[in-house]
């Protein structure tokens, strides 16, 4: 590990936490209120990466500037998620979940995995199995910040993100939406009887993960500049990680644990050949789940919960 | 002689002990005629001989999933832990046989056992640290387990040969016979399924298999009952992962050689769903479950780019209109008589 280097290493972690934070945010709100850990969300940020795909290769023609196009990409793709992990939910979980002869967790966790099979595959079916690059919707200017090379993408992304979890967060916490969603997510039982119809809580909350998953799936693809069908499933892992590592239910947690994890893996590929990067998030999450499953923020009290 | 005052309260349970069937029916599920047993032997033993060769090598897949998938059952379906990493145990059974026999010059016989016992170690070792975890959370880190020894195996080049994996493992030879072709796989699985078959069902239908049974039910009141949830666990863990073991030194013989991507996520997935189709905790589901997982794919082979598609489809179904899977469990059922049981009843 080279110290001259750290200031860059953090600002890749922050970059990396990003992406893991955006999406750790729909595995916490999910398993908040249907105790489920949706596999397919990892797969979902990919669908956001071809929409968003879609979306510039729609307005190719108009000439837009850059930036416009990069805005334009992240509604469509936030949009398409949402509906995709809206209708996931109404056509898939929902009936298996409330269906009686099914065992609790094994049947919408394989169901899950199902999803994401049918996911991954369609995509390889409809846009193949490779790799495509992401046309550069932003300068490739790059400052030198304390001693760290940040590109303009970058910023955006670390910029981005925040905002996109600082809006949910106000949702969460200063509407009646939000408040119907932490009712649910605390004793759904109750809230039915408070007169909350949480299945469409749960619905919103599944449009609101899906769109947080497009955001997601969009800024990975510019920043990387390039997006393949199978880029879900260890994001995913990672994501979910993270969200653990932050105290599953606790939107605050998702997102200092996607933080934290980013954090983690640049440290641990600083450390430790290239080869073994995607074992640190599985070892943390072991570790953590093995030694500490309530995850690092202690008392996720009941107000930061969904 | 005075007894205890709880064994007179409870004594009337005695009238549920008198329902229940005196003894657990074979295979737990009614194979109303023997006769139908034994056709059913004797045609897996003769058909070969008619067969062609690429049947019998599809015979030989499903034999070895048959096998695996009993072995996972254990862990999944009796005690209801769901491991979604059991392609580990495979990969730990295929290498360290294929390792045993091209580097050290052992035979794939005396591999068997140890490969076995690897796994078995391996299982109680990834189960220890996950006892405390159940449903969901087990999943992940099993799966999480499940990659790490993939990425292991894939990294450690100088062990098992990196991406490349160990190659060149001669063909096994039993008195004097070289297994040179799929048949004489046939008989060595086909030996191992019945004997899988026999010992799941029989460990199924003991006191072990009753505690399974309790934790995974109600896994509270079988601790408050006495079971010893961890002792048990870590017994499926191992015991289950020991089947992989086995299915994975004879896997690597067979083919001649191990490699990484052999021992994938989807190969775990794969298992899991040859139980979940077949029916959790079923052994007649396990097998159904194993030969259509396999014989189909081989008939849609026109469909091969469509596979994993279908399979998640395949998945999304079953779990929406048939969650107990295609031959469901029989539970054991005791009605109860009409005036309840217990010390009211006595009176």
């Amino acid at each position: 590990m080279d110290f001259a280097l750290v200031p860059q290493y953090v600002v890749n972690a922050v970059t990396l936490g990003s992406f893991y934070a955006l999406l750790a945010i729909g595995y916490t709100m999910v398993y908040g209120i249907v105790k489920m850990i949706n596999i397919a969300h990892g797969d979902l940020h990919m669908l956001g990466a071809f929409a968003g795909f879609g979306a510039v290769g729609l307005v190719s023609a108009l000439l837009l500037p850059g930036p416009a196009v990069l805005i334009w990409a992240v509604v469509v793709a936030m949009l398409a998620c949402a509906v995709v992990g809206m209708f996931i939910e109404a056509a898939i979980y929902r009936p298996i979940r409330t269906d009686r002869r099914s065992s609790t967790t094994a049947g919408p966790l394989i169901a899950a995995i199902g999803v994401s099979y049918v996911l991954q595959n369609g995509a390889a079916v409809i846009w193949g199995p490779n790799r495509n690059a992401f046309p550069p919707l932003l300068p490739s200017n790059r400052f030198e910040i304390a001693g760290a090379q940040v590109g303009v993408t970058q910023l955006v992304v670390v910029a981005l993100a925040p905002l996109a979890m600082l809006v949910l967060y106000l949702v969460v916490q200063r509407t009646r939406l939000g408040r119907a969603m932490r009712a649910s997510s605390a004793d759904p039982a109750v809230a039915r009887l408070m007169g909350i119809d949480v299945e469409r809580v749960i619905l919103i909350t599944f449009g609101i993960a899906g769109a947080m998953a497009g955001l997601a799936g969009v800024l990975v693809a510019v920043y990387y500049g390039s997006f393949y069908v199978f880029m879900g499933l260890v994001a995913g892992f990672k994501a979910f990680t993270g969200a653990v590592l932050g105290g599953i239910g606790s939107v605050v947690g998702a997102m200092l644990g996607g933080y934290l994890l980013g954090g983690l893996e640049v440290l641990g590929t600083a450390i430790f050949p290239a080869e073994w990067k995607d074992v640190f998030a599985f070892i943390a999450l072991i570790l953590l789940l093995t030694v500490r499953p309530t995850g690092i923020v202690r008392d996720a009290s009941a107000s930061a919960r969904v | 002689m005075p007894r205890h005052p709880l064994v007179s309260k409870y004594a009337s349970l005695a009238a549920v002990r008198d329902r229940l069937p005196r003894r657990p029916a074979a295979l737990g599920f009614e194979l109303a005629d023997r006769r139908v047993l034994a056709v059913l032997a004797v045609a897996l033993l003769l058909w070969p001989f008619f067969g062609s060769n690429y049947w019998i090598n599809v015979a030989v897949v499903v034999l070895s999933y048959v096998v695996l998938a009993l072995g996972l059952n254990v862990v999944i379906g009796f005690a209801g832990l769901l491991d979604l990493g059991y392609a580990a145990f495979y990969a730990v059974g295929a290498y360290l046989s294929a390792i045993l026999i091209t580097t050290y010059g052992w035979n794939l016989w005396i591999c068997l056992p140890v490969s076995a016992s690897a796994a078995a170690v391996f299982g109680v070792l990834i189960g220890y640290p996950t006892l405390r975890l159940r449903g969901d959370y087990l999943a992940i880190v099993t799966i999480g387990f499940g990659e790490i020894t993939r990425i292991t195996i894939n990294n450690l080049t100088g062990v098992t040969g990196g991406p490349n994996g160990v190659v060149g493992i001669p063909r096994p030879e039993l008195l004097g016979v070289t297994f040179a072709g799929p048949i004489h796989f046939y008989y060595l699985l086909l030996a191992l399924a019945v004997v899988a078959v026999f010992l799941t069902n029989r460990l199924a239908h003991s006191r072990v298999g009753r505690a399974w049974t309790y934790l995974r039910e109600d896994h509270v009141a079988a601790e408050v009952m006495g079971v010893n949830a961890q002792r048990f666990k870590l017994l499926a863990f191992g015991f289950g992962a020991s089947w992989a073991g086995l299915a994975g030194a004879i896997f690597s013989s067979r083919i001649g050689i191990a490699a990484p991507e052999s021992f994938t996520f989807f190969e775990s997935i794969l298992i899991v769903v040859i139980i979940v189709i077949g029916g959790m905790g079923s052994i007649p589901g396990v097998i159904a479950g194993a030969v259509a997982m396999i014989i189909v794919p081989e008939i849609l082979r026109p469909l091969l780019t469509y596979r994993f598609l279908i399979f998640g489809i395949v998945l999304i179904l079953v779990m929406r209109f048939r969650p107990e899977g295609f031959i469901p469990a029989r539970r054991l059922r005791v009605r109860l008589p009409a005036g309840g049981v217990g010390p009211e009843a006595d009176a």
